[in-house]
């Protein structure tokens, strides 16, 4: 690459102006000439038959122009929604689930009918006059329960609840065990968490009928996909479709795949000829879109005294939902990365996916990454408890060394430096005074818990080899660059950015590669019409995957202009020098033509023979491994034995994701996940009831989101280990915060609480949970 | 039905004929064809369609637009003077204070009504006054420090640290600066 400038700045997002002035555009602020708007009527009942559906009384709302239901969209929709492989090639179940229900209600929150009216309240309004007679039946709520043989069924015709079985084991886990000094088990919960981006889903459909086209602006993660399934369910080449994922109000995970209203909205608009608007209400989105975690796990680690850590042996209950979630088994990944930074003798998972009749779970920021790394941090403090080793010990003394490392299934952490980062933590928090003064508080009665999280993450999805075979297509990555005769470039990608500030960074990464003044390059994505067919952004891809794509491209149109170069200055392309953007004959730097200059001449005459015109390349980027970030992440909280409460007095971060493009939208980044990890840690939790399978948890006021009152300040740092799986030495940056905060704040919370003999505290760690699990110590 | 508000928008006057049951955030979007003020909630826990009404700061889906009648609104879209962003706009751009950015209009105003009436509030003081907006992306951090630095800026109580430079004048981290064409 040329002298960087640009890569590795601290500069402003160019995003933001517009958004901190009211003019995002979003797809609620999408408005068509003859617009209807579409409200979803939807199953109150976690499981029920439905009896009679009564549209009269609706339809005759003056304003309403349509209610459909499963008969009438049954011509206009065809097939099931999407599941792909992920982790589990063999299901042993795979349900059809359509977009809307069809005699038989599986969960709360399922489609039953939509209506279509002139404006959101008549629509609202008539959502209410539709008349449906259900018969409840029997709701499976517990899917620990639910596998067990005779079980209720979430559907009556399935064999039984079970989604999937499989198991991962490497190296010889019986041994291992046998061999131990050790063992502890334990069963660590993840709750069901909800994504809750701040934009609600929503779509704008636009259905043409004589040039059969459909427009559907989309709040998505993944247009290009959104596109692939809608165009085949609905019978039109992909060609006739267009979606447009506008400025997206976040995702987190939970806007990854097609979902039922897309179809149903875009099937509206052709049943009625008109452009139809559905927004989603807060009080849909946490009973419809799918939710994150819903796990369990029962870990038994065997280990000598000395710390060493020999065997992992644990079992994944997951909660699929009533219908898998497009990618809901691409949490199985947990089992393949729980062996943590660590080296392990044997390694054996098994995970069983059971179905409830609940909204399905699919991937939530960090998905799979977040269980695994709680898991396995939790083990290293458990062994360390037993013990009676500092848990900082305990990690270096397991820890992977030697890089390119290959763990236990196969997979290649490309490069790490596990000790730097764990070090450097250790000293910001200035660890041995930290333990002293917990010393001290505890004779005072107070008490201080220090918790530590030293993670690795997969993340960069992915090389193909590995991808192919789980999602059918491949999650390469695309883009186009195209310098326009001015000089100006345009470059167009497939990924996505919703809050991850690509505007900004893959435009530094094209100034460099360019040499082209940063403010002359625009980055367009989210289009289908103009974007190259992409993968989406999710699973910190992005930089990995889409910014190497983009770097790709810029050195085609390099290449390119090399050539164009030589032929002007009549020398050989091996004599040109390329120096930030200027173009020369070596040892003559003083007659140079600039890259504007050799653009503008590649739309002109005089080109060399076989040279087209034109100045702009495509590619597709396909990694050659994953890319591993890492870093360790330690929280110190105060519990109020009075209370319960937990107060975060420090939380410090030190991150290796590699090269750095922006620091500044790093560590935006780092914040956020943090945030979320703590979130799930301390304050959320999806709750059903028991008996009925209604949502308890089904507004704002009844789920914590944390606010600024709750959360700390982050302290971070970083070091730096390039990534060798990449030109640009990058990882992935978008999760990590995530994936290794709630490990960190639940160790805290139980060191703090150890003098009481409390060795696991569940998610979230409540006032009430802690206070009660204190006071039966106290007993 | 449809009754008759005579609205000021922005400093717009505006007379419209709406429904009784129009809530105000619905007005602006809609009526008013102001986007900029969202909506993220149905329990008025969000944030996002914080406007101020007659200078106070109101989760505008929490009133209807009829009892807004004879007042003054102000939205995102109302604060910049001309293409100069407003203090606390510009401080959520220099801190990083936004990702996704469709909190943010609540947050600019909700801040730019705490910071009318508390020209340097302390860190608690802005928790106390922001306690009401929810932001799923930045964690709050910077939020706290774009707050900090809109004080700062607007009542001369400190000195204005941004932690980020303008495109125009870049500097690499562990590299010497370099000035790039932006």
């Amino acid at each position: 690459m040329a002298v960087t400038q640009m890569v590795g700045a601290r500069i402003q997002r160019r995003e933001d102006p517009k958004l901190v002035s009211g003019h995002g555009r979003y797809v609620d602020d999408v408005r068509l000439v003859g617009m209807a708007h579409m409200v979803v009527v939807r199953s109150p009942f976690a499981h029920a038959r439905i009896t009679s559906i009564d549209t009269t009384a609706a339809r005759q709302l003056r304003g309403v122009i349509a209610v459909l239901t499963a008969g009438d969209f049954r011509p206009v929709i065809s097939g099931a929604l999407p599941v792909t492989n992920a982790f589990v090639p063999d299901k042993k179940q795979v349900p059809d689930q359509y977009p809307i229900a069809d005699g038989e209600a599986l969960y709360q929150g399922e489609p039953i009918a939509v209506v279509v009216a002139e404006d959101r309240y008549i629509a609202a309004d008539a959502a209410h006059l539709v008349s449906i007679e259900y018969e409840p039946l029997t709701a499976v709520t517990d899917h620990e329960r639910a596998m067990q043989p005779g079980a209720a069924l979430v559907k009556g015709d399935r064999p039984d609840n079970i989604g999937w079985d499989t198991t991962f084991a490497a190296g010889d886990i019986d041994a291992a065990f046998a061999s131990a000094e050790i063992v502890v088990k334990e069963r660590i919960t993840q709750q069901r968490v909800f994504p809750i981006a701040m934009e609600m889903r929503g779509c704008v459909a636009d259905y043409t009928p004589f040039e059969d086209r459909l427009t559907l602006w989309t709040s998505t993660q993944v247009p290009h996909f959104v596109r692939l399934f809608l165009s085949g369910s609905l019978g039109l080449p992909e060609s006739q479709v267009r979606v447009i994922a506008p400025d997206v109000g976040g995702a987190f995970g939970s806007k990854i795949r097609p979902y039922p209203e897309e179809y149903l909205c875009a099937a509206a608009s052709k049943l009625t000829g008109r452009p139809v608007k559905w927004n989603e209400e807060r009080s849909e989105n946490l009973l419809a879109t799918t939710h994150g975690r819903g796990q369990i796990f029962d870990i038994e680690v065997a280990a000598r005294r000395d710390g060493t850590l020999l065997g992992l042996r644990f079992t994944q209950l997951l909660d699929i939902g009533a219908y898998h979630g497009v990618f809901s088994a691409f949490q199985v990944v947990a089992c393949l990365v729980a062996g943590g930074c660590y080296g392990w003798e044997a390694i054996s998972a098994r995970s069983i996916g059971v179905f409830t009749n609940r909204t399905s779970t699919d991937p939530y920021r960090g998905a799979g990454r977040p269980e695994a790394t709680h898991l396995v941090e939790r083990a290293v403090d458990l062994v360390a408890r037993e013990i009676g080793m500092d848990p900082a010990d305990v990690r270096r003394r397991n820890f992977v060394h030697d890089f390119p490392h290959t763990n236990n299934f196969g997979l290649v952490y490309d490069s790490g430096d596990y000790d730097k980062t764990l070090d450097r933590a250790l000293e910001m928090v200035d660890y041995a005074g930290l333990r002293r003064r917990q010393e001290e508080l505890r004779k005072q009665g107070r008490y201080l818990g220090i918790g530590l999280s030293t993670y690795v993450e997969i993340c960069g999805l992915g090389p193909s080899a590995a991808t192919a075979p789980a999602a059918g297509v491949a999650l390469v990555e695309s883009s186009v660059v195209r310098v326009h005769p001015t000089g100006a470039v345009t470059v167009i990608v497939g990924t996505h950015a919703h809050g991850q500030g690509h505007d900004t960074t893959f435009a530094q990464i094209a100034a460099d590669a360019l040499g082209i003044p940063y403010a002359q390059i625009e980055v367009r994505h989210g289009d289908t019409a103009d974007t190259p067919f992409g993968y989406g952004t999710y699973g910190s891809r992005s930089l990995a995957v889409g910014g190497m794509a983009v770097l790709r491209s810029c050195q085609k149109v390099v290449e390119k202009t090399r050539q164009l170069a030589a032929h002007i200055f009549e020398a050989a392309e091996d004599d040109i020098v390329v120096d930030q953007g200027r173009y020369y004959v070596r040892g003559n730097p003083a007659d140079a033509r600039t890259i504007g200059e050799l653009a503008f001449a590649t739309y002109g005459a005089g080109l060399p023979p076989g040279m087209e015109h034109g100045l702009e390349a495509v590619s597709f980027f396909d990694p050659p491994n994953f890319v591993w970030p890492f870093g360790c992440h330690v929280c110190v909280v105060e519990v109020d034995t009075a209370t319960g409460a937990v107060h975060i007095e420090r939380y410090v971060a030190v991150d290796d994701c590699g090269n750095v493009i922006n620091p500044m939208v790093v560590d935006g980044q780092l914040h956020g996940g943090i945030a979320q990890g703590i979130a799930q840690a301390l304050f959320e939790e999806v709750r059903y009831d028991d008996e009925s399978g209604q949502l308890l948890t089904g507004s704002l006021l009844d789920y914590f989101v944390p606010t600024i009152a709750e959360l700390p300040d982050y302290e971070l740092d970083r070091t730096v280990t390039p990534s060798p799986t990449n030109e640009l030495g990058v990882k992935g940056i978008g999760e990590a915060g995530t994936i290794a905060s709630s490990a960190a704040v639940i160790n805290a919370v139980v060191d703090a609480l150890s003098p009481f003999g409390i060795r696991h505290v569940e998610m979230p760690a409540r006032p009430d949970r802690l206070w009660a699990m204190i006071e039966e110590a106290r007993r | 039905m449809k009754q008759s508000v005579a609205i000021t928008v922005n400093g717009v006057q505006r007379e419209d004929a709406v429904e009784a049951r129009l809530l105000l955030v619905h007005y602006l979007r809609e009526v008013a064809g102001l986007t900029g003020t969202h909506i993220a909630c149905d329990t008025s826990q969000c944030g996002a369609c914080t406007v101020l009404v007659d200078g106070r700061a109101v989760k505008s889906c929490t009133v209807f637009a009829v009892q807004a009648d004879s007042s003054s609104v102000t939205t995102v879209e109302g604060i910049a003077t001309g293409s100069t962003l407003h203090p606390v706009q510009q401080a959520f751009w220099d801190e990083h204070g936004l990702q996704c950015g469709f909190c943010t209009p609540g947050f600019v105003m909700a801040t730019a009504a705490l910071l009318d009436g508390n020209p340097s509030p302390t860190d608690d003081e802005i928790r106390k006054g922001l306690e009401g907006n929810l932001c799923r992306c930045t964690g709050y951090a910077n939020i706290m420090r774009a707050v900090r630095s809109a004080a700062a800026a607007m009542h001369g109580t400190g000195e204005v640290r941004s932690t980020a430079t303008p495109a125009g004048a870049a500097t690499a981290e562990s590299k010497s600066a370099a000035t790039v064409g932006g």
